[in-house]
């Protein structure tokens, strides 16, 4: 117990925040749309992770608030893979470079 | 904080919002009455869309009348603010909605893509930009958000088998969703920073921050201002965060392209003065550099970018970003005087006339380019306006008409947007920006002029007469109407929006907006 009891809210927050740069990372160095999909994830996962370590402070707000992220996270992860269906199946590719019918 | 459970929710609230209430079941209902629609009577959705769409509009006159009855203007335990604002964008988001099914019925059959799902999904949105305009909880604005993007994401997909739309609605996906994460790890650390997710509450902890450190926010806040900035940015495509919009417009379903750049747009803005104005006001000695930065690069990199476009849905695109330059020119003078100021009221009202005007024309001028759309042509290219005069001459003077109100024409509606904004800027002694706006709107003429260049000096490529059909006429009749009408005649028009600000003079409000 004595080593749960020292890990703070500062804690979780760079934890989150490392999480924030991984994703923004992934979302603008990755080719695959898949993997971009999933570092958006990331991004709502470390919001959550600070929604939960605020909450340990002020109450119930925040994990209320991280309940519907998920649920925001899953209808977003639905409606982004058939859009990427519907894009394979014209293009046979999953490739963000040859993203490219539409420039300046 | 604890959270207050002894408050529930009244009967007076549900009636406040009833109008969001109406248009979910009905966009259910339209999911479920296609089941047994056959193919050829599809456009029957249209006409249940647009009954949805009059009911709450029946719904949200009523709650304008309720408005004197109440003592705040908080309902549901303060999550959802109504004051005069929210019944402006209401109708806003409505009218925007509701010409946009106009033009799109005849649309749909070309493409061979009329499924009810359609006007679902723009009912779906129009209940999640209610939710941005209404919401005075960053849980529920960020709802609303998610609600509307999603629905706009699967409609600017639509045309599954157009190789375009797919790219479009990819693009736009990706990139909204990055810009929601982001925008949602500002909410969460503002909560961090406040412990509550009420924008008034949110407001008040950063007031009592900025006064404990001498008016420098610290790096957290100044962190959290700059990711939920990105977010809100992002929506209303402001450089340099409006890399998805012409590849979104330009792909997207020409109605949907009309849709976006009105309903979306004002949505995008209604939660951006929220969160700015209503929330983050005590942060505004940081935003106000950011937002002149924004601005300026908004109306350069649009004005140029249009100039060299052939695809006129694309040429809107950027002449659309640059009207968001516009606009933050009235936020930028809203934000830097001190809140009773002359320049805060003409700011807001600049802000609110331009996005009324902008609804008409900008979808006018959408609603001739999806006219354009026939069996084998597309009709998205400069060279398909050509000659248009000849083709359908009454929708090329309707064209003529809604670019000139896009360059702000003085009889014309878009010049009295321009004309507050400019006002406001003067009054809060921004004369740089003022003549950088002025400028610019010059130099968008160009632009605007080279498509009615087309339309009346070019032969068209196909002799043929447009076919116009009855719900487009309609949309072209109104959108045209009130271009005109309120270029001419604006009071009125000024008059509604002098009353939706008049809640901003009265003691409750002024109270939080310091």
């Amino acid at each position: 117990m004595e080593a749960l009891g020292q890990i703070s809210t500062l804690h979780y927050l760079v934890l989150a925040a490392a999480l924030f740069v991984l994703g923004v990372i992934g979302v603008l160095t990755r080719r695959n749309v898949v993997i971009i999909l999933m570092s958006i994830e990331l991004i709502l996962n470390a919001v959550n992770l600070n929604l939960l370590a605020f909450s340990r402070l002020y109450g119930l707000h925040g994990q209320v608030f991280s309940i519907f992220v998920i649920t925001d996270a899953a209808a977003e992860a639905a409606v982004g893979l058939g859009i990427i269906i519907a894009f394979f199946r014209n293009k046979e590719t999953v490739n963000v470079d040859e993203v490219d019918l539409m420039k300046w | 904080m604890i959270s207050n459970f002894s408050q529930f929710f009244t009967l007076a609230d549900y009636a406040m919002v009833l109008p969001i209430i109406l248009l979910t079941l009905f966009a259910l209902g339209i999911l479920l009455i296609d089941l047994m629609v056959p193919a050829e009577w599809k456009w029957s959705n249209a006409v249940t869309a647009l009954i949805g769409i009059a009911f709450a509009a029946g719904a949200v006159c009523k709650a304008q009348q309720n408005l004197r009855l109440m003592e705040s203007p908080f309902v549901l335990s303060g999550s959802m603010i109504f004051d005069r604002i929210t019944i402006y964008f209401f109708y806003l988001f409505l009218a925007g909605a509701a010409v946009a099914i106009l033009t799109s019925v005849h649309y749909l059959e070309v493409e061979h893509e009329h499924r009810g799902e359609y006007y679902s999904l723009m009912l779906f949105s129009v209940v999640g930009m209610m939710c941005m305009a209404a919401g005075y909880d960053i849980v529920l604005i960020f709802i609303g958000l998610e609600l509307m993007a999603i629905s706009t994401y699967v409609l600017v997909g639509f045309l599954r088998r157009d190789r375009r739309s797919n790219e479009a609605a990819l693009k736009y996906l990706l990139l909204g969703a990055f810009s929601s994460g982001i925008f949602a790890y500002g909410l969460s650390l503002f909560y961090g920073l406040s412990g509550t997710t009420n924008l008034g509450g949110i407001g008040q902890a950063l007031a009592r921050h900025m006064e404990a450190n001498q008016g420098h926010p610290s790096p957290v806040a100044v962190l959290a201002l700059l990711t939920t900035a990105t977010g809100l940015l992002f929506k209303i495509a402001a450089v340099p965060f409006h890399q998805w919009a012409p590849d979104a417009y330009e792909g997207a379903p020409t109605s949907i392209t009309g849709f976006m750049s009105v309903a979306v747009k004002a949505a995008g803005w209604a939660m951006l003065l929220r969160v700015l104005v209503w929330g983050l006001y005590p942060l505004r000695s940081v935003y106000v550099p950011l937002l002149i930065f924004v601005s300026i690069a908004t109306m350069t990199a649009a004005n140029f970018a249009a100039l060299t476009q052939s695809n006129l849905k694309r040429l809107l695109a950027y002449s659309s970003i640059a009207h968001v330059g516009y606009m933050l020119l009235g936020l930028i003078a809203l934000a830097s005087v001190q809140y009773p100021a002359p320049a805060f009221f003409d700011g807001l009202k600049g802000i609110l006339i331009y996005l009324l005007v902008y609804t008409f024309m900008n979808l006018g001028a959408f609603a001739v380019i999806t006219s354009l759309r026939n069996k084998d042509v597309i009709g998205d290219e400069l060279d398909d306006i050509a000659g248009l005069f000849q083709r359908a001459p009454v929708a090329a003077v309707m064209m003529l008409a809604f670019l000139l109100s896009l360059a702000g024409i003085p009889p014309l509606a878009g010049f009295y947007g321009k004309y507050f904004i400019f006002l406001s800027l003067i009054e809060s002694q921004h004369y740089i920006l003022a003549a950088l706006g002025v400028a610019y709107s010059v130099f968008g003429l160009y632009y605007y002029l080279k498509i009615a260049n087309a339309m009346f000096m070019r032969p068209a490529l196909d002799q043929e007469r447009l076919p116009i059909s009855f719900g487009m006429k309609t949309a072209l009749g109104i959108s045209a109407l009130l271009t005109v009408f309120i270029g001419v005649y604006p009071e009125p028009f000024i008059r509604a929006v002098n009353w939706s600000l008049g809640i901003v003079h009265s003691g409750a409000v002024a109270e939080l907006m310091r």
